[in-house]
């Protein structure tokens, strides 16, 4: 036991190894959150985009462009992705976190559009003809009725696509982004200890990734109060 | 323009609707006037749901033109949107918004589009809420109520925005039979307050006790319209009588 806590002492706390961890995991963080928000942007945007273009003929040019993108980058890892931003695209990021947020935001993007998309289309056709027949727009139908409607029932889904581009984001070290799983790694070659860093890296992903479900949980119980019976 | 500025609310010349290959409506022509509770009945596929719905352009008319208040809806510059505020509509399938409350189903309209102030909104909802015996209900939501219950709901949506003219599409048609009487005496309750009505129904009691012109549309045309009392009464076209063998 005491051989153990040894151990941890000279791996964590000598050369104040922990705070590589807690960088990593404020990297980690700040990775996510911020490419979850773009990618929700973007597949917002293209989502409603697609839907629009569905009954108009003059937005098939948005259709398309839409198609290629999506095509592009469910078709093209993610790592590939973030290489050829941070070694061809943005060659000035030296810290590669900016490159970071913009890769894997681009890509969940393309994820999140399909996700929105297939919302849209679950929400009955007649909920646009009652809000049209109100008077509504269809930006004002789409604001008020529909989007919130197509939100709800992918919200689960949403949640997988968040979890899912957490864990993408250990990836990160590739482009020189200290991460969580770079950090771990990085105390891993500097001490020559492998198992508590690796095990404290699974253990951290773990808890974040029950949190978030937990969160979700909580989000989604208050949208589904209006299902009740 | 100058011979369409009739006293019609409504009117409709020739028109026309055609799916893909499928011609539904081959020219329908009709004015409704002020105060006209007009039922329109016939068979199924005989293009009266899309008749109602070309009323306030859900669907798009291939042909004709629809004049409202004297406003040619089919025109392009024509504002949709103001003239459909002024068109109430309601649905077979109620169609009411799930994700909010009966409350605000009823006040998002106005306050959205006619800039009502919220409360002002809220205290004209509850009292229609009210004069169809659903002011307990305000802040359920639609899931949580029965057919009749949703559909006298949706009514009281779009009289919220104090139209000049209501279109029922076969309003009793998704209900149990114990509930469609509910949604009827609102409806009828309604045409005796002088509310101008067109009823795409099957309930050939409530069209002719309430209405005061029945349409029988059969093949895509206005096959014979009248008086209630006529229609049903000596019906003149062939088709006519044995539509109302059937369902009489």
């Amino acid at each position: 036991m005491n051989a153990w806590l040894d151990k941890l002492y000279k791996t964590f706390i000598v050369d104040d190894n922990y705070m590589m961890i807690v960088k990593g995991f404020g990297n980690t963080l700040l990775i996510t959150v911020c490419a979850l928000l773009i990618g929700i942007v973007i597949g917002s945007v293209i989502a409603i985009a697609k839907y629009y273009a569905e009954d108009n003929k003059k937005l098939r040019i948005v259709n398309i462009v839409c198609d290629i993108y999506t095509t592009a980058i469910r078709g093209i890892p993610v790592t590939v992705l973030l290489m050829i931003f941070y070694f061809i695209i943005f060659v000035s990021d030296t810290t590669g976190i900016m490159t970071a947020i913009i890769a894997f935001g681009i890509n969940s993007g393309a994820y999140m559009a399909e996700l929105i998309r297939s919302g849209l289309n679950a929400v009955d056709k007649g909920q646009m003809e009652a809000a049209r027949s109100l008077g509504m727009s269809k930006g004002q139908a789409m604001k008020k009725i529909i989007f919130p409607q197509a939100i709800k029932n992918i919200l689960p889904a949403i949640g997988n696509e968040c979890i899912a581009l957490l864990k993408e984001t250990s990836v990160a070290g590739y482009v020189t982004v200290v991460d969580l799983t770079r950090a771990a790694n990085l105390i891993r070659t500097n001490t020559n200890d492998a198992v508590n860093p690796l095990i404290l890296l699974a253990l951290v992903y773990l808890a974040l990734v029950v949190i978030m479900t937990k969160l979700l949980n909580v989000f989604e119980r208050r949208l589904r109060k209006s299902d009740g019976r | 323009m100058a011979d369409n500025m009739n006293n019609a609310i409504i009117s409709v010349k020739d028109l026309k609707k055609t799916f893909q290959k499928n011609e539904v409506l081959k020219g329908v022509s009709i004015d409704i006037n002020k105060g006209d509770v007009v039922c329109v009945i016939g068979a199924s596929g005989s293009g009266k749901s899309t008749f109602l719905r070309c009323l306030n352009m859900l669907e798009v008319p291939t042909g004709g033109s629809i004049f409202f208040e004297n406003n040619d809806l089919t025109d392009k510059k024509t504002d949709l949107n103001l003239h459909r505020q002024k068109m109430g509509m309601v649905f077979q399938q109620f169609n009411l918004f799930p994700h909010m409350t009966i409350l605000e189903n009823l006040t998002c309209a106005p306050i959205m589009l006619k800039k009502v102030p919220k409360e002002q909104a809220e205290e004209k909802a509850m009292s229609l809420l009210a004069r169809v015996g659903l002011a307990d209900r305000a802040s359920s939501y639609p899931n949580q109520l029965s057919g009749g219950q949703k559909q006298r709901v949706a009514i009281v949506r779009a009289l919220c925005m104090e139209p000049d003219v209501m279109l029922f599409d076969e309003p009793t048609s998704a209900l149990d039979p114990e509930m469609v009487g509910e949604v009827l005496d609102v409806m009828r309750e309604l045409a005796s307050e002088g509310m101008t009505m067109v009823v795409v129904t099957h309930e050939m009691g409530f069209a002719r006790e309430v209405s005061n012109r029945v349409v029988f549309l059969d093949d895509g045309v206005i096959a014979e319209e009248g008086a209630p009392e006529e229609l049903f009464g000596a019906p003149k076209c062939e088709r006519l009588q044995n539509f109302l063998a059937k369902v009489l």
